[in-house]
C-alpha cells in the first residue's frame, strides 16, 4: 500500500498520539483559495488530508457539506481539477497522506481505470467512497487496491459483529468509524460509547481506526483521541470557510487564516490526548 | 447498445445482487446496508407467505378497489381512426393513482418488520398522499419529503397529506424537486435507522426496492392481461405507459415481457424538447451512472454531476429511471420515447373532452403517444395504456398554463 499512509500512522504511533485528519471540499469556494487551504492544513498541524470531491447529490452529508459542494461546483470544480489540486499540493509536500472522499458517480463517469492511474500519479494515497459498501467491491475497491491505492471503508454503529469482517476485508490504510447513524454535521455522541465501538473494531483489525462525524472542537478531538488512532474533522472546517466568505461568496483574507487557527486548536486537542492517555 | 437480444425470459431479474444486466445494485452508505439486507430477507419471506399475500389481496379488493377496470375508449378510438384503445383505469383506485398498490404492500412489510415510523419522498404528491393514507390506515406517523417547487405546484396534494396526518417537509436543496426529496429522505433514513421504514415510491433505489415495488405494481399488468383476454380473446399488440421512476410502467409491462408479440412502449418526459436541458428523458438523452442506490440511465454532465431536469408534470420530473427499464431499453425489449410538455397538455384536453376522463399530467404523456401511434395501426389492432392517475391534482397547473380563471 502507498507508503505515505502507513509511515504516517507508524510515526504517530511511535509518538503516542492520534492523527488529526482534516476534511475540506476541493474547490470551495474557488480553486486557488482551496489549494491555499490545503497547503495550510499540515502547517497548522493536520496529519492526514481528506480532499472532498464535490457531488451534486451528497446523500450522506448535512447542509454544511452540501453547500460547500455547491459552492465548489459553481466555482467550476471538476474531478479532474480535484486531482490537479492534489498534484499541485504534492510539489511542496510529499509526506502528508491525501485521501479523496466523495461519491461514486463522478469517478464512474471519469472511468475507473483512468481515475486510478491519474490518482496514483497525482499522489493520492487513499479513497473513501461513501456509496460503495463491500457488496460493491468489484466496482472500485478491488481495482484500487490492485493498483496500490488504499480503500478506506466506513464502519458505522449499524455495522454489527456479523458484518464487520466483510467491511474490514478489503479495507486498508485505516478504518473510518462513523460515530453515529446520521449525516455529517450532526452532534457528537458520548465519547465513552465511541470508545467501546473503537475497541470492538480493533478486536478485528490491526489497522488504525479513525473516528469522524460530529467532532468540532479541540476538546472533542482530545476526548475521542483518547481511544482512537485518529480524529476526523470536516464540517467544522467547512463551516469555518463558509463563515469567512464575503457577501457574494468569495474568499476573504480571513478564509485561509481562519482554517489555520481552527486546525491549530484541533491539533492541540489531539496532542493533549496523548497526555490524557498517559495519565 | 439497444441491440434486440433474445432471452428465454425477460422476467427473471434481478439476480441476487439486485442486478438487471449492468443496472441496479446496492450503492448505499454502510449505515443503510444492514437495513436493506433486512428488508430483502423480510421481503423474501413475505413473497411466499400465504398470509401476507392474502392480506394484500384483501386490502387490494376492499381498500384500493381492485381490480381496476379495463375500459374500451370508444370515442378516442373512433376519433383517431386506428387501433382499438383500452385504458387500464388505475386512476379509479383509492387516492387516485397506481401509487397505492405499492404503498399497501410496503406498509405491510414495514409492520412485519416492527417499524413504527414511515418516511417517503414525493414528486407529484400522489405517492406522498398514498403513503400518508396507508400510514393513517395502519396508525403510523409519516413524514413526507417534497421538493419546495413541487409543494407549490401540487398544493392540493400537500393539503391532502396534511389532512391525513402526515408531516410534509419541503426540501429547498437543489432545484427542489423529486431527486432532492429523495436525497433528503435518504438522509432521514440514515439518521433514524432503528424505527424508520423508507417507503420508496417508484421502482428505483437500491435493491430490493426496484424488485419489490415492481412486484407490488405487477398486479396492474396481471389484471390487464386477464381482462384483455376476456374482452378480446387475445393479447394486445402494444402496451404503453408513462415513465417517471418507472413504477406504473413496469407494473403493466412486466406480465407481458415474455409475450414476444406484444410491443412495449415507455413514454418519458420530453419537457420543452431534448435539445436543451429542460426535459427528463433519461433513457433517450441520458447515460448510465450511479445515483440513489442503483446504476441506471441518468441525466448528467461530463463530470458526473446530476442535472435537474424539467417536466410539466411533477411526477415525471426525475433525472433517473428504475434500473429494470434501463435494462429493457438496452436489451431492446422495450422502446422508450419522449413526449413534450405541449403534446401532453393537448392529450390531457383531448381525453377530458372525448372520454370524460381527466387524466393526470403523467399518463397524459402516454395518451399523447397513443394519439401518435393509434392512427398508424390497423383497426383490428389493440393498444392497452396504463391510465396511472387522475388529473384533479393538476387542474390548477393546467388552468394557469391555459390562462383560465379558476
Ligand atoms: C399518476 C402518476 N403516474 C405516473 C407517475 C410516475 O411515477 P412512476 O414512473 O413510478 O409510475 C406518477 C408519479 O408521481 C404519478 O403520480
Amino acid at each position: 500500500m502507498t507508503a505515505r499512509m502507513d509511515k504516517r500512522f507508524a510515526d504517530l504511533a511511535a509518538e503516542g498520539r492520534p492523527a488529526l485528519v482534516t476534511y475540506f471540499m476541493g474547490g470551495d469556494p474557488d480553486y486557488a483559495s482551496s489549494l491555499e487551504i490545503m497547503k495550510a492544513l499540515p502547517k497548522a498541524g493536520a496529519d492526514v488530508i481528506e480532499l472532498g470531491m464535490p457531488f451534486s447529490d451528497p446523500m450522506a452529508d448535512g447542509p454544511a457539506i452540501q453547500l460547500a459542494g455547491q459552492r465548489a461546483l459553481a466555482g467550476g470544480q471538476t474531478l479532474a481539477k480535484t486531482l490537479q489540486m492534489a498534484r499541485d499540493f504534492r510539489k511542496d509536500d510529499d509526506a502528508t497522506p491525501i485521501v479523496l472522499m466523495g461519491y461514486y458517480n463522478p469517478i464512474y463517469i471519469y472511468g475507473v481505470d483512468r481515475f486510478l492511474d491519474d490518482a496514483l500519479e497525482a499522489g493520492i494515497d487513499g479513497l473513501i467512497v461513501v456509496d460503495l459498501p463491500p457488496e460493491m467491491d468489484d466496482e472500485l475497491c478491488i481495482p484500487a487496491v490492485a493498483k496500490g491505492i488504499n480503500f478506506i471503508r466506513l464502519a458505522t454503529p449499524t455495522t454489527d459483529e456479523k458484518r464487520l469482517p466483510a467491511v474490514l476485508k478489503n479495507t486498508s490504510g485505516f478504518v473510518y468509524y462513523v460515530s453515529m447513524n446520521g449525516i455529517t454535521g450532526s452532534a457528537l455522541p458520548d465519547p465513552s460509547v465511541i470508545g467501546s465501538a473503537v475497541g470492538r473494531i480493533k478486536a478485528h483489525t490491526g489497522l488504525p481506526v479513525c473516528v469522524g462525524f460530529g467532532v468540532k472542537t479541540a476538546e472533542h478531538a482530545r476526548a475521542i483521541g483518547a481511544s482512537a488512532d485518529g480524529v476526523v474533522v470536516g464540517t467544522a472546517i467547512v463551516n469555518q470557510i463558509a463563515s469567512s466568505l464575503t457577501a457574494d461568496g468569495k474568499a476573504s483574507a480571513a478564509t485561509v487564516a481562519g482554517v489555520e487557527t481552527l486546525v491549530m486548536s484541533l491539533a492541540s486537542g489531539v496532542r493533549a490526548s496523548r497526555l490524557a492517555a498517559a495519565e | 447498445m439497444n441491440q434486440p437480444i433474445n432471452l428465454n425470459s425477460f422476467r427473471e431479474g434481478p439476480d441476487e445482487d439486485g442486478r438487471f444486466g449492468i443496472f441496479g445494485g446496492r450503492f448505499v452508505a454502510e449505515t443503510l446496508m444492514p437495513l436493506i439486507l433486512d428488508l430483502q430477507a423480510e421481503w423474501n419471506k413475505a413473497k411466499t407467505d400465504p398470509a401476507f399475500q392474502a392480506e394484500l389481496k384483501d386490502l387490494g379488493a376492499h381498500y384500493i378497489g381492485r381490480p381496476s377496470p379495463l375500459y374500451y375508449a370508444e370515442r378516442l378510438t373512433q376519433h383517431l381512426g386506428g387501433a382499438k384503445i383500452y385504458f387500464k383505469r388505475e386512476e379509479l383506485n383509492h387516492t387516485g393513482s397506481h401509487k397505492i398498490n405499492n404503498c399497501i404492500g410496503q406498509i405491510l412489510l414495514a409492520r412485519r418488520m416492527g417499524k413504527t415510523r414511515i418516511i417517503a419522498e414525493t414528486g407529484a404528491g400522489q405517492h406522498g398522499v398514498a403513503s400518508a393514507t396507508v400510514a393513517a390506515r395502519f396508525g403510523l406517523p409519516c413524514v413526507v419529503y417534497m421538493g419546495a417547487t413541487d409543494v407549490e405546484r401540487q398544493a392540493p396534494n400537500v393539503f391532502r397529506m396534511k389532512l391525513l396526518g402526515a408531516e410534509v417537509k419541503p426540501v429547498t436543496a437543489g432545484s427542489g424537486t423529486l431527486k432532492d426529496a429523495m436525497n433528503e429522505a435518504l438522509r432521514d433514513w440514515v439518521t433514524n435507522v432503528d424505527d424508520t421504514y423508507y417507503l420508496i415510491g417508484t421502482a428505483a433505489g437500491p435493491h430490493p426496492y426496484p424488485e419489490l415495488v415492481r412486484d407490488f405494481q405487477a398486479v396492474i399488468g396481471q389484471e390487464a392481461r386477464e381482462q384483455i383476454l376476456a374482452a378480446e380473446g387475445r393479447l394486445p399488440d402494444m402496451v404503453i405507459a408513462a415513465v417517471g421512476g418507472g413504477s406504473n410502467a413496469i407494473g403493466i409491462f412486466h406480465p407481458f415481457l415474455d409475450d414476444k408479440d406484444v410491443q412495449i412502449v415507455g413514454v418519458e418526459a420530453g419537457g420543452k424538447g431534448l435539445d436543451g436541458e429542460e426535459h427528463c428523458a433519461s433513457l433517450t438523452a441520458g447515460s448510465p451512472g450511479v445515483l440513489h442506490g442503483n446504476r441506471t440511465y441518468l441525466l448528467q454532465d461530463a463530470d458526473g454531476q446530476i442535472k435537474e431536469g424539467h417536466s410539466i408534470s411533477a411526477g415525471l420530473d426525475y433525472p433517473g429511471i428504475g434500473p429494470e427499464h434501463a435494462w429493457l431499453h438496452d436489451t431492446g425489449r422495450a422502446e422508450y420515447v419522449p413526449i413534450m410538455d405541449d403534446e401532453a397538455l393537448e392529450a390531457f384536453q383531448l381525453l377530458t373532452k372525448l372520454e370524460g376522463i381527466i387524466p393526470a399530467l403523467e399518463p397524459s404523456h402516454a395518451v399523447a403517444e397513443v394519439i401518435k401511434r393509434a392512427p398508424k395501426m390497423r383497426k383490428d389492432q389493440i393498444i392497452v395504456m396504463n391510465l396511472s392517475g387522475r388529473g384533479d391534482k393538476d387542474i390548477f397547473t393546467v388552468g394557469k398554463i391555459l390562462g383560465m380563471e379558476l
